[in-house]
């Protein structure tokens, strides 16, 4: 009977043998997959286990871990949820991350390479892994003025520094409440979401980045102005600005805003069209200049490329190749002409900057637990857009807007402001989109904001960008300049 | 008369110790750890612990140089960890969930020890068993089958497999497994050239005469009444399998174990097609990561596992620091998903190594071995060890569908534990026999 015994024994073997391959399948070959299996909570609670940094701004936390008795140990809490949750998106135990909470994760729950010795460092003193604090660029006070002049109204507002290119302000309205998606409530937090998604305002959308982008409508004028600064114009060549241009090879025709005459004599300088934003001069200075070098410009400026602040900028968009009555259109900011409210402050923060346009970004500072500085952003050119003569032709162009020219509203004593007003058509029985796109000091620039309200905020169909955006954008500024008075900015 | 000088080698009683001491760090240290992971290493109960298996382990060690001195030097020690390593685990989980399954599953290794040293104390030599073996056959029979008397089978988790008695929960099967290994053993070693002369020709292999298919139409009778009355499709498994496997020892004859595969397959097939029980364990299993057989719940537990396991990867959590309570009767049915998550792949390939170890020292007795019945006996229960692992480990790995057995010497339960003690204590006393060198006798 030995034989058969051997026999048996290779075939146990052989079974043994079977059940190392299976379980090497599942914790090795295969680990990965049932890892990022979303009905797999033990990724979540391991990460939720640990504390995760904070976001900070001006000093003191927004956002942080406050240690709870329950299987997720750590409840994320906010002291200004509401302000701050478009950049710092929510940590949900349902719905994943979103935003900075998602770019900046590794640094928040510590695993990031770049936090290696203060792993090591935890490990040996037997603490537990911490994750890093997150400093923010944003300003309180610039994102609390931007919000209340905002109120109800659908729309965004953006602040940068246009020697840096840090965003001081980046408000969205309407927002959410991240500390409703944070609970560890799975219930409660599905209703939350479930009612954010289906409001028809699209809280949960952050307009100022990744919203649908907007028709720039006359703010575009500052892309036309430079491009015919470059290509020899300036201020005060004179375009042909009648009441009406008819568009070649169509019975259409273009108007003025109230369908008013620009001039006189159909005749007017480019600085005058800039100041009254006269429609029919810079539809017709876009045919003369063709689209080639506007859509150069544009792009100088940024449009059509995806940048990463770290959240995902959406790229603008400008048309293809677009025949001379579509190329009259988009000059003035209407027809494919697409923008963020990140790209119009770009706009103004590169005239502002003597042509140079600096990237965009939101963290400042990384620090590790023991709070030594693991990450600095340095500040980056983006893209030389203008030379300096040119962008500071444009600027006294702009204040000129402010001055007396359709911007009036912005306007802040004592101080020079280089604006733009732009009210972009948004179809026939839609209210348009106002728009404000400035500067501050003049000379001196600390501020440069772009403001957008939808469909004319409250004021509707009346609405210019003059009249509704450009408080806004002169509220933020004047708070910016006061900032940078006290040294802060 | 030259008096020749027999060299009485005391066949590795001294490497058992060592093994053991061995063995003793190991299970100290796990304790250890899980307490200091669950912050809660009180130095003193730790070391009443340390004395506790300390004391098993020497205990043992003397008993079996007094009454077994040749007996295998490797299975003690092999086993000794298991047990060790499981109550660790136990215990971690307890610390999670606020259980005290540990400090039972402790008294039962005590209690399993204890019956062990009895049984080899009560019984010097393994052949004596032969006598009772129809007795065995019937207390076997009687024991898998108690669960079904009305007012004594409990049903838990839809497989009624437990009897209630004095208030505790007894699982019959654990202990049928011994009495039938030692009934198939006397049986076939009678019968076996009877079973195994050639009957018709049939696809190029000699099949048994169909006179002789009783026992196996019995057996397989019995099978399928435990897989359909207790739902019990592991028991049924093992205890089938058991039986073909000793069959195919005693006959050597591979047509006896297709055939008894092939009436398996068939009543397994049927059951899994008719018994909704049955079916939502195969479903469970082949579609395990199905979001509809998941969310109906009938994979869950086995996906959870799956789970447990991947976040454990190569290396482990380390003990106490996953999160094995995630998944439902962590320290039972699926302890060895609860042990790969903390101890990884590494420390579930040395568990596995463990039972292989265990299992081939056993097929090692069996052809050691002089008597037919000793032969059966060890390759039996070899052969029952190994087939309760595989089916055990099969099901949380997803390699067959998911049973009720508990993997030996490591999940929570007395009956187990102890009944798997006892399986050693028979193993122990055949490798005396086996081991010991010709010419001596007591």
């Amino acid at each position: 009977m030995n034989e058969p015994v051997r026999r048996v024994s290779v075939i146990i073997l052989l079974l043994v043998l079977t059940l190392m391959a299976a379980a090497s399948w599942i914790q090795v070959l295969n680990a990965g997959d049932l890892n990022q299996d979303p009905r797999n909570v033990r990724t979540l609670y391991r990460e939720y286990g640990n504390y995760r940094g904070t976001f900070v701004v001006d000093g003191e936390s927004v956002v942080w871990s406050e240690p709870v008795d329950d299987p997720y140990n750590y409840q994320r809490s906010y002291s200004n949820g509401e302000l701050y949750a478009a950049a710092t998106g929510f940590y949900s135990i349902v719905y994943g991350r979103t935003a900075l909470e998602q770019t900046e994760n590794e640094l928040l729950n510590g695993t990031a390479d770049s936090l290696f010795w203060t792993r090591l460092g935890n490990l040996f003193a037997g603490e537990q892994q911490q994750g890093a604090a997150i400093e923010l660029t944003l300003r309180h006070s610039l994102q609390q003025v931007a919000a209340e002049q905002l109120g109800d109204q659908r729309g965004s507002v953006v602040a940068l520094n246009p020697e840096t290119g840090e965003v001081l302000a980046m408000v969205t309205s309407p927002t959410y409440d991240p500390a409703l998606l944070a609970s560890h409530d799975t219930t409660e937090v599905n209703e939350a979401y479930q009612d954010l998604l289906n409001r028809e305002d699209s809280p949960l959308v952050n307009r100022a980045i990744a919203g649908d982008t907007y028709p720039p409508g006359s703010t575009f004028k500052l892309i036309d102005s430079a491009a015919a600064l470059e290509a020899g114009y300036d201020e005060d060549t004179e375009l042909y600005a009648p009441q009406e241009l008819e568009l070649p090879g169509t019975s259409n025709t273009i108007g003025n805003y109230g369908g008013e005459a620009c001039s006189a004599d159909d005749q007017m300088t480019l600085a005058d069209a800039l100041r009254i934003s006269c429609n029919t001069a810079f539809a017709d200075l876009g045919m003369d200049l063709q689209w080639g070098p506007i859509e150069r410009k544009a792009e100088d400026f940024g449009w059509t490329d995806s940048i990463d602040i770290p959240l995902s900028v959406t790229a603008s968009r400008l048309p293809e190749d677009p025949n001379e009555p579509q190329t009259a259109m988009s000059a003035i900011g209407q027809y494919d002409v697409r923008a963020t409210p990140l790209q119009m402050a770009m706009v103004a923060s590169g005239i502002a900057n003597d042509g140079v346009v600096m990237k965009p970004y939101l963290v400042d500072t990384v620090r590790a637990s023991d709070l030594t500085v693991v990450d600095v952003t340095e500040p980056e050119v983006y893209k030389e857009a203008m030379t300096r003569a040119d962008a500071n032709t444009l600027t006294d162009m702009m204040v000129g807007v402010v001055d007396n020219g359709t911007g009036t509203a912005a306007q802040i004593g004592g101080v020079e402001v280089a604006g733009k007003t732009g009210t972009a058509e948004t179809g026939q029985d839609t209210a348009p989109h106002a728009w404000f796109v400035s500067f501050a000091p003049a000379d001196d620039p600390k501020i440069a904001v772009a403001v957008i309200v939808e469909n004319g905020g409250s004021v509707g169909n009346e609405a210019t960008g003059g009249a509704v955006a450009a408080p806004i954008a002169r509220a933020v500024m004047q708070e910016g300049i006061q900032l940078a008075q006290e040294g802060d900015l | 008369m030259a008096t020749v000088a027999v060299v009485t080698a005391r066949a590795g009683r001294r490497a058992e110790l060592a093994l053991m001491g061995l063995t003793w760090v190991i299970v100290v240290l796990a304790r250890a750890l899980v307490d200091y992971n669950a912050a809660y290493l009180e130095l003193v109960d730790l070391a009443i612990y340390g004395a506790v298996w300390a004391a098993m382990m020497v205990t043992a060690h003397f008993v079996l140089d007094k009454v077994a001195p040749h007996a295998d030097p490797v299975l003690l020690p092999a086993v000794f960890a298991l047990n060790g390593v499981g109550i660790a685990e136990i215990r971690r989980i307890d610390y999670a969930e606020g259980t005290s399954f540990g400090g039972q599953q402790m008294i039962w290794a005590v209690v399993g020890v204890t019956a062990m040293i009895v049984a080899l104390l009560l019984l010097r030599d393994h052949r004596k068993l032969r006598r009772y073996t129809y007795t065995a056959g019937f207390v076997g029979l009687a024991l898998y089958l108690l669960p079904l008397v009305p007012g004594l089978g409990i049903t838990v988790n839809g497989a009624r497999i437990w009897i209630s008695v004095l208030g505790h929960s007894v699982q019959p099967g654990e202990f049928a497994k011994i009495a039938l290994v030692i009934f198939f053993a006397g049986y076939l070693v009678t019968n076996r050239d009877t079973l195994a002369l050639a009957g018709p020709k049939f696809l190029g292999m000699r099949f048994p005469r169909p006179r002789d298919m009783g026992p196996l139409l019995l057996v397989w009778a019995a099978a399928m009444l435990i897989m359909v009355y207790e739902r019990d499709l592991g028991a049924s498994l093992l205890f089938f399998g058991i039986f073909l496997g000793m069959l195919y020892i005693a006959t050597q004859r591979l047509s006896w174990v297709l055939t008894g595969m092939g009436l398996f397959f068939i009543g397994g097939a049927f059951a899994a097609l008719t018994i909704p029980h049955v079916r939502a364990r195969f479903d469970a299993w082949l579609h395990a990561l199905d979001p509809e057989v998941y969310s109906s719940g009938t994979s869950e537990q086995l996906v959870r596992g799956l789970f447990g396991m991947a976040s454990g990867g190569l290396f482990g959590t380390g003990l106490g620091e996953g999160r094995p309570d995630l998944v439902p009767y962590a320290e039972s049915d699926f302890i060895i998903a609860s042990l790969g998550e903390e101890l990884g792949l590494t420390g579930l390939m040395a568990i596995l190594t463990l039972y292989l170890i265990i299992v081939q020292r056993a097929f090692r007795t069996s052809i050691g071995v002089r008597d037919g019945f000793g032969k059966l006996l060890a390759g039996g229960l070899g052969v029952a060890i190994a087939l309760q692992v595989f089916i055990v480990v099969g099901g949380v790995t997803r390699v067959i569908p998911l049973t009720g057995l508990t993997a030996p010497f490591l999940a929570y339960g007395g009956s187990s534990l102890l009944a798997n003690w006892l399986v050693i204590a028979l193993l122990l006393r055949v490798s005396d026999l086996a081991r010991r060198p010709s010419g001596e006798e007591d």
